[in-house]
């Protein structure tokens, strides 16, 4: 049984939210086999829905709506009563709940064993793969040149 | 406001929306269609005040575009941290309500609800109205979905001879007791006895 | 007026088996996985995304498989699934000054800061067929790597904007109008405006935007600015009390800027005309900003030349391909009776002037 520990801090909270709605399902799983004996206690059950995504306009004005991304949702409660949470991109149940459960758990005295082995890996790939993304698209950077013309001298 | 979500407001949900959900509207629609007839559902374990087929109701008709109010007793840190955190229906005034919850005497006065304007007429509050008793007996209704007469206990008959008299504007309401719940929408006619 | 027909129910099933034997073609041919047409086929992705109005890679492969390619057939199987979805909420403002660039370029400033990213595009290839292509197995080119800009690259009209020199939009965070959730109402906010178009068809929306190119509401634009890339999404979460991201899009952004020379209220300066579409969607971007300036002809004093861009009405009740092919379609779909009355009338009808011809000829 865990305990739970200090409260948490939400800037924290936030961040490794982020990278469990992030990340692929299948690498999650991976690198979370087996659910740690918690039997937790389920509020919400994973479910399947849309978040409209709203864009500026003009980049900078107000908003107005793009279109809908799916999301699926999960909330569950650990014995001890703490409640972790999970808004994931795509539709799978499995991503949503273990997101929430890391997400409990992180408020736990487990967070510093799973920061190491769930969210420092998956933010680590994370971060490689935009850098390499980045590295590709800034090869194709162009210098134009403007070609003075004869008429113009 | 994260202090009210309790396990009371986060528990008490459908286990199983997509069947619970869909079982809650079809009775829901099945009570608009046969006004008075005395419908069971239920799925939502509600805090209270709330009844099991109000809070079934909100859980199915509710989300983000549904603005609910909540009246008299039933506007309680456990009930907005349960519809907000179910449903993610924005808490407001009367005046902005699409769902407005609350025992009869807590609705009153019902001119704060909406009715619809000629060109969108749907664009109306539906109350859900907390009875003491709902059985079918009292008020006699009839008009469309009614084969001949049905009866209903009704908490104020004039009031809904009134709101019979805007259509097709007009509110809506369901009548909840416990897991029970008849429909009664502005085409219903209340008979004088 | 529509009157119901029965029957055809076993032709209607044998329609669908022979549909779904015609969708898989030679067995003899390995068949194609979701994952391939979400991989290789990824701006016909992108277009079902874009106009079904919802981002997600694998469905709109799914529906891509399923449609047999035909994108307005797999765009309505999309609208069709995302009505069975609850909607969660409504994300903050995506913030695209913050877009992890693969592709920014600029028409008007060469030397933009922040350098122009050519990113994955078909400009500048030969539009030559590749017939290595048709050949599997061949070795792919490595794309080379450089290092990136540190930090987020920001637009370019923003540079204009410090000398005063083009419109700036008003900010703010009112709740904009959703077609998709209360019926279109004319005039429409330019946010509706916007809506309507990121989801209307890529073709007409092309060639309204080529017609004002020709002179029917011309607007003069340039490209400011094209972006492609993610943005994250965030969506406050009220049990929570903070916004977190739930996950990222991929978005092509264009920003035209429009010679203005002023009017009654405004000076001369620079306007704008603005397209955010799902995934990598350029040419669709670039014919919204046109489209998108060319609505504005009211709210900026210019003149109303009659052109169909700036017909509002026109433009919004006709972008979107699932309203227009499925009223369009259905005309196909048994009439008998309509017709049969028609028939009449036509009959009655000669049959009253043949009636009348011998009298009028003496």
């Amino acid at each position: 049984m865990t305990a739970s520990v200090a409260p948490t801090d939400p800037e924290d909270r936030r961040i490794w939210m982020g990278v469990l709605a992030r990340a692929r399902p299948e690498r999650l799983a991976e690198l979370m086999p087996a659910e740690p004996d918690e039997n937790p206690v389920i509020l919400r059950q994973p479910e399947i829905g849309t978040v409209m995504v709203q864009g500026r306009i003009g980049a900078s004005g107000g908003p107005f709506n793009l279109g809908e991304m799916t999301v699926t949702r999960c909330t569950l409660r650990l014995q001890s009563g703490v409640v972790g949470h999970a808004h994931v991109q795509g539709r799978s149940k499995d991503h949503a709940r273990r997101a929430a459960l890391v997400d409990a758990l992180m408020q736990t005295d487990r967070a510093a064993q799973l920061r190491r082995d769930v969210l420092e890996p998956l933010a680590q790939e994370e971060a490689d793969r935009r850098r390499a993304r980045a590295e590709k698209a800034a090869a194709t950077k162009v210098e134009f040149f403007t070609l003075v013309r004869g008429e113009d001298r | 406001m994260a202090s009210a979500l309790t396990a009371e407001t986060l528990g008490g949900g459908f286990d199983d929306a997509p069947i619970q959900s869909a079982r809650a509207f079809r009775a829901a629609l099945d009570a608009m269609a046969r006004p008075g007839r005395i419908q069971v559902i239920g799925g939502a374990v509600p805090p209270a005040p709330l009844s099991v087929a109000a809070g079934t109701l909100l859980l199915t008709l509710a989300d983000g575009t549904t603005p609910v109010h909540l009246a008299g007793d039933a506007d309680c840190d456990a009930l907005r941290g349960w519809i907000t955190f179910h449903t993610a229906a924005p808490l407001v005034p009367a005046e902005a309500a699409v769902f407005a919850v609350g025992r009869w005497t807590d609705l009153l006065p019902l001119a704060r609800f909406a009715t619809g304007t000629p060109e969108y007429p749907d664009r109306a509050a539906t109350l859900i109205v907390e009875m003491p008793v709902l059985e079918a007996k009292g008020s006699v209704l009839a008009g469309p979905g009614i084969r001949d007469r049905a009866r209903l206990t009704l908490p104020d008959p004039d009031a809904f001879r009134a709101n019979h008299a805007l259509f097709p504007l007009g509110f809506d309401a369901f009548l909840t007791c416990g897991s029970r719940v008849a429909g009664l929408p502005r085409s219903t006619r209340v008979e004088d006895v | 007026m529509y009157v119901a027909v029965k029957g055809g129910e076993r032709a209607i099933k044998n329609a669908h088996a022979l549909l779904a034997e015609d969708r898989r073609g030679d067995t003899g041919v390995p068949e194609l996985s979701v994952a391939q047409i979400r991989e290789q086929l990824r701006l016909a992705v992108n277009r079902v995304m874009a106009e079904g109005s919802l981002f997600d890679p694998d469905l709109a492969a799914l529906a891509i498989k399923q449609a047999r390619g035909d994108l307005i057939e797999a765009v309505f199987l999309i609208r069709a699934y995302r009505t069975t979805l609850p909607r969660f909420g409504s994300s903050r403002p995506v913030d695209t000054g913050a877009m992890a660039c693969s592709r920014r370029i600029s028409a008007t400033f060469k030397d933009a800061p922040g350098g122009q990213i050519l990113g994955p595009t078909f400009d500048y290839t030969h539009r030559l067929l590749d017939f290595r292509l048709a050949a599997e197995g061949q070795d792919l080119p490595k794309p080379a790597t450089a290092d990136p800009v540190a930090g987020p690259v920001p637009h370019i009209t923003s540079f204009l904007n410090r000398e005063g020199m083009i419109e700036t939009d008003r900010p703010g965070d009112e709740l904009p109008p959703d077609l998709t959730r209360e019926p279109m109402e004319l005039p429409a906010a330019r946010a509706l405006r916007l809506q309507a178009i990121t989801r209307g068809d890529e073709g007409f929306i092309l060639s309204l935007a080529y017609s004002t190119q020709r002179g029917y509401g011309r607007t003069h634009a340039f490209v400011g600015e094209l972006r492609i890339g993610t943005v994250a999404v965030e969506l406050d979460i009220p049990e929570l009390g903070f916004a977190v991201e739930i996950g990222e899009v991929e978005l092509t952004e264009c920003e035209t800027v429009n010679q203005f020379t002023g009017s009654k209220t405004e000076p001369p300066q620079f306007t704008r005309g603005y397209g955010l579409v799902f995934g990598q969607t350029e040419r669709k971007a670039i014919a919204m900003s046109l489209v998108d300036r060319a609505l504005r002809w009211k709210e900026l004093g210019e003149d109303d030349t009659g052109a169909p861009a700036q017909d509002e009405e026109f433009v919004l009740m006709h972008a979107d391909n699932v309203q227009a092919t499925g009223f369009l379609e259905h005309i196909k779909l048994p009439h008998y009776v309509d017709f049969q009355s028609e028939l009449e009338l036509v009959r009655k009808l000669r049959a009253e002037g043949a009636a009348q011809r011998p009298e009028a000829a003496e």
